[in-house]
Order: structure tokens, then C-alpha cells, then sequence
């Protein structure tokens, strides 16, 4: 299907339907069940997986395949949001030549500062990338307020010319939409004690994290892919073969931060505003985090790492005291307090100490990350709960034959 | 005039003059070999003629063109390939791919993107790379992992990646060390079939003198970063100055 083999095939397949049921899927628990809180069905998170799960495909393809570990890619997502922003004010309210521009503009930043970057490998990469992705933050903040609002962020004003749409007499501010189509509309469907709701910046936004997904596939298969995957093992080795390793890093950098503009366009098109803050050094770690704690150099993990960060960061940030009481409350009264005050410190507010523990004992024990533990769940499952048998089994490639005793 | 002339090479670092003032003439479809004991410079001058050192005196011409200042790509892409002591290949990379990637780098070395094909598109390059491997008897370990690989099969590896790329001038640093005698045997007769069936030049750095003696055509004799002598092996053999140098001590011929 679509030049891909028939396992790739397959893969996609799984993910499209999985993209297109996600407002089941994400509802597993009636409302009145008590359990109603674990829901992520509502449009705002599920944008917020799709998209992140855009980004951090895109920073997989330059961690995963090249190994350049890159700390500043939030400067890409942020000059997304802003260059999209600006297409919202200036031209149309059409999110389509909005996230293309974003697109072409984070593209061309990661040309500048890949091409400096890329001399260096290592963590001085990495240093470097996050050095300019400050820079770009600190810029954004001060020096470049006329364009970017400064401590603001960039908002859609009713004076903005739009040129494409024409003049409104409407005193509300207009909204991001897609020929006609409001991006905040959606369908909501009542059925089995639950609401699903259906909404149109949810299905764009999966559209385009499909697609995404699928150029990604290409790219891991192809020998640009291959090409990557060398580098990543031994940069010596393509040097005395003939090949300058620079293009080759440089095409995955300007790759990557493209995933990434166009990841902060579609934050943009959710929700028209963009700030600063979308491109501080917290959130060039949190892609770092969402790849490696899903498997970083794997085509699910990424998306499977946004999908847990983010779920994580809407859920568990909601529990706080009175629903922890609530779930508590049939525990004697000296031991209840302890709990839920021992509990509260890993929800609510304190929702990043379970994500840390998490990313910990992931990385300890799934260095593969959560691609790795399914993989390991499945072999358990095929063969009756005895994992260990072929792992220990003697390979005959490297194991002699015990030899006979010959006099 | 020789493939490879090498003329009055010099390298110092700090207070050891690795190279004194090297004369070396690699002529064309010839096995040249370049021995001496540990520290004579052997490394020093293969990584000279490589791009990794830049010579303090002297000149490297590889057909004509000097290779100095060149960075160790462009010389590659001259047609100079080169085989590391410790094998360098892509260890997370499968047998196959590693041959794929030289068989996808073009002599030219321009970037090629290939991002949207798959590699099964591409028939030539893969019929190329199976025949490479088929070549130094590895197609049936073409799924496993480059790590995962033996010594020796590493370094058959490697000498088929250095060998897809069709190289003029075939740069072996050490190919047999730390190999049990079987496979520096095998070794031996895969160089020697590389030799009949191209039109290559190979230089060669050996300790082994059994590996020397069997495949080259002339043998350059180095010491303290200078040539002793260069001969035919015959010659080499009942060398005086060598005896006392290098072989008398070690081996016995």
C-alpha cells in the first residue's frame, strides 16, 4: 500500500483506525462510573497528543536515526505558532496557508542553525541547539517585541487586515477554520453513558499526524533513512567511504524542524495566540522525554511517548485533594490522611514526580523505552510466559560445538 | 611514475619524528607492502596518505593529484579506500546495509537525498551489494547486525564495503592482526583473488610475514620513519640490512 511493505502497511493501517476512534477510545469509562476522571476523550488533549505526537515524530527523526541529540527544538515549534499567527492576521483565518508558512519558516531557521550546529557532534550539539533555542526565547521576549508581542504572546486583534477574508462587521474575534469549517466546532454524540465528541481541529489535526506518520515510515525505510542510520553508528567509517556526513545530518535537522513548525502552526490553530514561552528550554525537554520514554530511533514511539506525557500532564493534574478523599474515604480516618497526602504529592500539582518516576524506571529497565515493553509483553504472551528460554538459548552462529575428544 | 607517489614525507609530533624523509612509488596493479618493526612509522604514513595527518614535509600524489589538505572524503572519492586495523563498520546496521551504503554512494560523493524510494526500488544497487557479499563468502549472514559479527568476519566486511566502492588504490592497515591463523589463511586468499580478478593496487601494512610474502610484489622495508630498503620479496628475504633490522629478530624466513 502506498510503497510500503506489507507489515508497514499494516502498521499505518492500525494507527489510521486508531486516530479515527481515538473519541471511543479515549472514553473507556462511563460518566458515572467514578472512574469518569481517567477520560481523555475531550477535544482538547486529544489535539494535544496529535500534535505533539507530530513533534516529537519529527525529533525522532533526527535523535532516533542520526543520534544528534538536539535541546532546542521548541524554537521551532514556537516560531511555528508565531509564523502562523501572523498568517491568521495578515491574510486569512484558513489554517492551510497558515501551517504551510510555519512550515517554511521554522525550516528555514533550522537551515541557520543546523548549519552551525552540525560542526559539532556530541553534547556540544546539544549545547549549541539549546544556546540558540534560548536565544531565540530571549529575543522573542525582548528585542523582537514588534513582532512577537513580547511577554503577551502574539493575539489576533479585530484591526487585523486579513486581507483574503474581507472585512467583518462582527465584534467577537474570528476563528481558525478550514474553508468554512470552524476548527472549534464539533459534533458531540450521546450514547452508552458517554459523550463523544467529535471535533473538527481534532480530525484535521489526526489528518495531518497521519500523514506525517507516513512520510516518517517512508523516510525510516528509505536509503536517506539508511544513510542516517549509518551516520549514527559510525561518522568515521562514512567519512573514508566518500561521503560527507554534513548534508545528510543537516536534510534530518531542517526534516525535523519542519515536523516541529508544524507542529506549533496546528498549536496555533487550535488556539490562535502564540507566546514566548512555547519556545523556553522546558519544552525542548519535554520532546526529549516524550521520545526516549516512548523508544527513540522506533516509528510508534514517539507517538506512544507524546501520548503518555500528555494524557499524564491532563489527568493526573486534575486529582488533587477532594477527589483523592473521594476515592479514600472508606479508609479509617488517621490512615486516610496519610494516604491521600502521600498520594496528592504524585497528582495534581505534583503530577511531574510521577512523570519522573515513570521516565526513571523506564529508562532503567526499558532502555528501549515503551516500544521495548510492549515488544517484551508480546513475546511473553507467544510463548506461554516463558520469555527467558530462547533469550538463554546457546546461539549456534557464536557458540562452538563442544569438541570431541580426539586422542 | 607509480599510482600512488609518495616524495620526501615528514612527520614530527612534538620531539618524535614519526616519519623522517619517506620515498615510497606504489606502481599500478602491484601488491605493495610496507613493513618494519613496531613504531617504525607504518600507521604514521598510511594515515598521511589518507587525509586523517597532513604531513609536516613533503608531497602525496595519487595519480598525478596531490592528495595534501584534501579531507579524508574527497581522497576517498579520488578512488583511495581504506582498511582500518580495528574494523570499522556500521555496527547497528545489518550485513546488508552496511554493503548497501557503499553501493549507494556514488564515486562522486554529491548528497543524494533517495528519501522517498525504498531501497528494494533500486535493483542495481541491490544485485551489486549481493554480489559483494557473495564475493567474500558472507551472503548468508546478511540479517544479522554488523556487531555481532566476528573479527574476522568484520574485517571480510569491511574489505567488501572498501570493494563495492571499486576502488583504484585499496589501503590495508594491518588486515590480519589478532586473527588466528585459518582465517589470516583465508584472509590471504581472498586478497589474492581480489588481485586476479581487478585492476587494483593494494598497499599493505603487515606484521605477519607469511601474509607479506605471500601477496606482494614489492615490499618496503621501514625504520625509525625511514625507508631501509625497498625490494622484491625475493630479495627482501636475504636483505642484510633487514635481517638485522626487523626479521632476523623476530621470525625466521
Amino acid at each position: 500500500m502506498l510503497g510500503l511493505n506489507k507489515t508497514d502497511s499494516k502498521f499505518l493501517l492500525i494507527v489510521i483506525l486508531l486516530t479515527l476512534f481515538t473519541p471511543f477510545l479515549m472514553q473507556p469509562f462511563a460518566a458515572d462510573s467514578g472512574l469518569d476522571q481517567f477520560n481523555g476523550g475531550y477535544p482538547d488533549l486529544m489535539q494535544k497528543v496529535a500534535i505533539f505526537g507530530i513533534f516529537a515524530v519529527g525529533f525522532n527523526i533526527l535523535f532516533g536515526l542520526t543520534g544528534y541529540l538536539s535541546f532546542g527544538h521548541a524554537a521551532f515549534l514556537g516560531m511555528g505558532s508565531y509564523a502562523a499567527v501572523w498568517m491568521f492576521k495578515l491574510l486569512t483565518m484558513n489554517v492551510i496557508p497558515a501551517i504551510l508558512l510555519s512550515m517554511i519558516v521554522s525550516g528555514l531557521l533550522a537551515v541557520i542553525i543546523g548549519y552551525i550546529s552540525l560542526r559539532r557532534s556530541g553534547i556540544y550539539f546539544s549545547i549549541l541547539t539549546l544556546a540558540f533555542a534560548q536565544m531565540c526565547y530571549k529575543m522573542a521576549y525582548s528585542v523582537l517585541t514588534p513582532i512577537t508581542n513580547g511577554e503577551t504572546g502574539l493575539q489576533l486583534s479585530l484591526s487585523d487586515p486579513r486581507i483574503l477574508d474581507g472585512a467583518t462587521e462582527s465584534t467577537s474575534l474570528p476563528v481558525t477554520n478550514i474553508f468554512g469549517l470552524a476548527m472549534n466546532s464539533s459534533y458531540k454524540l450521546e450514547a452508552l453513558n458517554r459523550v463523544f465528541t467529535f471535533n473538527v481541529g481534532f480530525y484535521f489535526c489526526a489528518v495531518i499526524a497521519i500523514i506525517a506518520f507516513y512520510i516518517a515510515i517512508r523516510l525510516f525505510r528509505s536509503p536517506f533513512g539508511m544513510m542516517l542510520r549509518a551516520v549514527k553508528s559510525n561518522q568515521t567509517r562514512m567519512n573514508y567511504m566518500g561521503l560527507n556526513t554534513k548534508p545528510y545530518t543537516l536534510a534530518a535537522f531542517v526534516i525535523s524542524g519542519m515536523y516541529a513548525g508544524l507542529a506549533g502552526g496546528l498549536l496555533a490553530a487550535m488556539d490562535p495566540l502564540a507566546g514566548a514561552d512555547r519556545m523556553l528550554w522546558t519544552a525542548s525537554g519535554e520532546v526529549v522525554i516524550m521520545t526516549i520514554l516512548g523508544g527513540a530511533g522506533t516509528l510508534m514511539g514517539p507517538v506512544l511517548g507524546a501520548g503518555v506525557i500528555k494524557y499524564l500532564e491532563n489527568i493526573f493534574s486534575k486529582i488533587n485533594e477532594s477527589v483523592l478523599h473521594s476515592w479514600f474515604h472508606w479508609l479509617p480516618d488517621g490512615l486516610e490522611e496519610v494516604v491521600v497526602w502521600v498520594f496528592a504529592r504524585f497528582t495534581g500539582e505534583g503530577w511531574h514526580l510521577t512523570l519522573g518516576l515513570t521516565f526513571m524506571l523506564v529508562v532503567t529497565f526499558l532502555p528501549g523505552g515503551l516500544v521495548e515493553g510492549i515488544k517484551r509483553l508480546k513475546k511473553l504472551t507467544k510463548r506461554g510466559g516463558k520469555p527467558k528460554d530462547k533469550l538463554d538459548a546457546p546461539d549456534p552462529e557464536h557458540t562452538p560445538t563442544p569438541s570431541k575428544h580426539v586422542v | 611514475m607509480g599510482i600512488l607517489e609518495v616524495k620526501g614525507v615528514g612527520k614530527r609530533f612534538g620531539g618524535l619524528q614519526a616519519l623522517g624523509d619517506v620515498n615510497l612509488s606504489v606502481q599500478e596493479n602491484t601488491v605493495h607492502a610496507i613493513i618494519g618493526p613496531n613504531g617504525a612509522g607504518k600507521s604514521t604514513l598510511l594515515n598521511c596518505l589518507v587525509g586523517k595527518l597532513i604531513p609536516d614535509t613533503g608531497s602525496v600524489t595519487f595519480d598525478g593529484n596531490s592528495v595534501l589538505g584534501r579531507k579524508p572524503h574527497e581522497i576517498n572519492q579520488m578512488g583511495i579506500s581504506r582498511v582500518f586495523q580495528t574494523p570499522e563498520i556500521f555496527g547497528d546496521l545489518t550485513v546488508m546495509e552496511n554493503v548497501l551504503i557503499p553501493c549507494f554512494a556514488k564515486r562522486d560523493g554529491a548528497f543524494r537525498m533517495h528519501a522517498y524510494e525504498s531501497i528494494e526500488q533500486e535493483p542495481d544497487i541491490v544485485n551489486k551489494a549481493e554480489q559483494m557479499l557473495i564475493d567474500v563468502n558472507m551472503i548468508e549472514k546478511r540479517h544479522m547486525t554488523g556487531s555481532s559479527l566476528s573479527r574476522g568476519d568484520k574485517r571480510r566486511l569491511e574489505m567488501a564495503m572498501c570493494l563495492a566502492q571499486d576502488p583504484r588504490l585499496l589501503l590495508l592497515d594491518e588486515p590480519t592482526a589478532g586473527m588466528a591463523r585459518a582465517d589470516t589463511n583465508n584472509t590471504i586468499d581472498l586478497l589474492k583473488q581480489i588481485k586476479e580478478e581487478r585492476d587494483i593496487t593494494m598497499a599493505i601494512i603487515e606484521h605477519d610475514m607469511h601474509v607479506v610474502f605471500s601477496l606482494a610484489d614489492r615490499i618496503t622495508v621501514l625504520a625509525q620513519g625511514t625507508p631501509l630498503v625497498e625490494d622484491t620479496p625475493d630479495n627482501i628475504k636475504g636483505h642484510p640490512k633487514v635481517k638485522e633490522a626487523y626479521l632476523g629478530e623476530t621470525q625466521e624466513v
